[in-house]
């Protein structure tokens, strides 16, 4: 195309009719019902992490007079913003959901800065006083869920040795490492968890190779923490060992094989945000919550579940849900011996120090760095 | 074997498995763009067949119920998308690298975009060979489960390097490659016997993609690749444009890749950074060991932009 053949007439008619038509569409769209964005960094069907907040996104549609925009694959940088700034301006969104971790700073404050009027909710970023009043941060215990698959791991392992496909050493992922641990050391307490760190949130031929060398070592009951754990869970079935899905139910990828699941509840959560909003409340800016806030849940246990597993499991889940249980009481060691929760010290869900955690404890083999 | 586990043993035992599993996508890759670039062209757009032909494959198996045919889908696939760069390459003054690029960035996004629905759904995978039945140890077993594509490659590398040396059409090949101006002298047209090899090379990276989408890892998803076609192209400079030396190459390709994981599983937990780099470590490596001021790349084909 010949740009130079544009006249300042015609570029400047044309750039008017534009101006024109998007004012009209934010105001057509506001006027009708609030409109809400989701934004998810990977693939909204990965049987993971973006699958589960899909879903969360599928039970807001169902409510009445709401609007959901969704885009996926939109990586952690500037493309996040551009986003944000296209769902508010030309979809007239008033509710945001950018659900990746590394949207949170400095991609979502800035935004928020720049449209006071409109609410941003971010999963699992950590929201201060210093942050806009309109950013609000949320995240579940899913380390709760994590434990309560270690005790049916423990219960299932016949040789006492667990597997753990991790991405990276961040605290969210230790956590998840060590409740899983803590979980089956109470129904086995020889049980240990062998854990392999691949290095990234999506490398399939990694976490595959991760899997089968698991299984070499003669472990039988595998679990993940990877954005998509349908690798995991398929070569692991297909060597003959069971699995703890992460994330979504995997069960349908293999039935036999599955034994329960740490799932997220976005499903339940998301619409009670937007109940808030539409009523006039304010979300809290800072939302945490496990089992009993149904932010999470425990996948239904599979057929090869012992009725014995199921009950400790049961048991255990009814205290989360009567809110006194702590997963990380004193004392509690690390692998290399040193005590990292003093005797007579629990750190319940809220504690702050729970998201620096930087240790595996007793009975992981593997190491942080 | 009381508790079924063989500690240290896991480290050997997973480079071979791992080189037997996660070498054929290399192979396959890296045996097609031999044959492109033995005829003068590079094409850098075998990431793009790779990953089409993963999604095709997936699809097709998914479909009809047969893996096979979603083999033979990633190869036709591969060479429609061979016939499309080396037809635009054909064009006057056409640069192929940068067609190549073009071309990769289109099969990734069309795998991606039409591979959408895909990533559910359960296909059906390729059958594995047991060839440690003489074995009671699992971990030998598990590691001798060899899918067919495997054994295909391994045998298209000796004859693809008989087919150069002593057959009519390996010799036109070479002389497109090394000299466009004999091969028209001859009265051959260059053209045509790129835009031959270059579907002849992107049909053996859709079967490499194949591999990777219906038996390991073993289903679609959009992280599948992660850039093994372009290792793979890389990889035939590395193996000095030699077939043999391609098989070679992927074997430790894949080897290394499985070294990672393999030590941390035993308990070597320090610098799995490194471990999970190694395969670039000894490309690396490799590179500067052979290179040489005095002379350009052995074996490479003169036509090739990169050496004229």
């Amino acid at each position: 195309m010949d740009f130079g053949r544009i006249s300042r007439r015609h570029l400047l008619q044309g750039s008017a009719a534009l101006a024109v038509g998007s004012a009209l569409g934010v105001r057509g769209a506001a006027a009708a019902e609030t409109t809400i964005g989701f934004i998810y960094v990977g693939s909204r069907d990965d049987y993971g992490y973006n699958q589960a907040h899909a879903q969360g996104a599928a039970a807001v549609k169902k409510l009445p007079g709401v609007k959901v925009v969704e885009e996926e694959k939109v990586p952690e940088t500037d493309a996040v913003e551009k986003t944000i700034e296209s769902m508010i301006n030309l979809d007239g969104a008033t509710l945001l959901f950018p659900t990746s971790f590394g949207y949170y700073n400095p991609h979502v404050l800035k935004m928020a800065s720049k449209f006071p009027k409109m609410s941003f909710e971010h999963c699992g970023g950590l929201w201060s006083d210093k942050d806009p009043k309109n950013a609000g941060s949320y995240f579940g215990y899913i380390d709760e869920a994590q434990f309560i698959s270690g005790i049916v791991a423990g219960y299932s392992t016949k040789s006492g040795k667990l597997g753990f496909v991790a991405a990276k050493p961040i605290p969210q992922v230790l956590r998840n490492i060590n409740a899983f641990t803590l979980g089956a050391r109470l129904a086995n307490p020889k049980a240990t968890t062998q854990v392999i760190f691949t290095g990234d949130w999506s490398m399939p031929v990694k976490e595959a190779e991760a899997t089968n060398s698991l299984i070499d070592q003669g472990i039988d009951v595998l679990t993940c923490h990877v954005d998509g754990p349908k690798t995991m869970v398929e070569n692991a079935a297909r060597r003959g060992a069971f699995v703890c899905g992460y994330h979504v139910n995997q069960s349908p990828l293999a039935p036999k094989a599955y034994l329960t699941g740490a799932e997220w509840n976005w499903e339940a959560l998301y619409p009670k945000f937007v109940k808030m909003i539409t009523s006039g409340q304010p979300i809290p800016n800072f939302y945490r919550g496990g089992l009993k806030e149904e932010i999470v849940k425990v996948s239904p246990y599979g057929e090869v579940v012992s009725a014995e597993a199921r009950k400790h499991a049961d048991d255990v889940k009814a205290k989360f849900m009567a809110g006194d249980f702590t997963i990380f009481k004193g004392p509690i060691a690390d692998n290399k011996g040193n005590t990292v929760i003093a005797a007579g010290t629990d750190r319940g869900q809220q504690d702050p120090e729970l998201e620096k955690m930087n240790y595996l404890v007793e009975g992981v083999i593997g190491a942080t760095a | 074997m009381a508790d079924a586990s063989i500690g240290l043993w896991t480290v050997p035992l997973a480079v071979l498995g791992g080189a037997i599993r996660v070498s054929t996508p290399f192979l396959f890759v890296s045996l097609g763009e031999c044959i492109t670039e033995r005829s003068g062209r590079i094409n850098l757009g075998l990431e793009g067949t790779l990953v089409m032909g993963a999604m095709s494959a997936y699809g097709i198996s998914y479909l009809s119920g047969s893996p096979w045919l979603g083999v033979l889908a990633a190869g036709i696939t591969g060479a429609l998308f061979g016939a499309l760069h080396a037809g635009i390459c054909s064009l006057p003054r056409v640069n192929d690298i940068a067609v190549g690029i073009a071309l990769m960035l289109l099969g990734t996004g069309l795998a991606f975009f039409l591979g959408k629905p895909l990533i559910e759904p359960t296909a059906a995978r390729l059958p594995a060979i047991d060839f440690g039945w003489w074995s009671d140890v699992p971990q030998v077993r598990a590691a001798l489960r060899i899918n067919v594509l495997f054994l295909i490659g391994v045998a298209i590398a000796p004859l693809l390097y008989w087919a150069f040396k002593t057959t009519r059409w390996g010799l036109l090949i070479r002389t497109a490659g090394e000299s466009a101006d004999a091969a028209r002298a001859m009265g051959h047209s260059v053209l045509l016997i790129r835009l031959r090899a270059t579907m002849v090379g992107g049909f053996l990276a859709g079967i490499g993609g194949s591999f990777l989408s219906l038996f390991y890892p073993g289903s679609w998803n959009e992280g599948l690749s992660s850039g093994q076609g372009i290792t793979a192209v890389a990889l035939v400079i590395f193996a000095r444009w030699d077939p043999m030396l391609c098989l070679w190459a992927s074997l430790a390709f894949g080897g290394a890749a499985a070294l990672g994981p393999a030590l941390q599983s035993v308990g070597v937990t320090s610098g799995y950074h490194l471990f999970n780099a190694s395969p670039y470590i000894l490309t690396l490596a490799i590179m500067i060991i052979t290179c040489s001021p005095k002379r350009t790349l052995t074996g490479a084909p003169a036509e090739l932009s990169i050496t004229r």
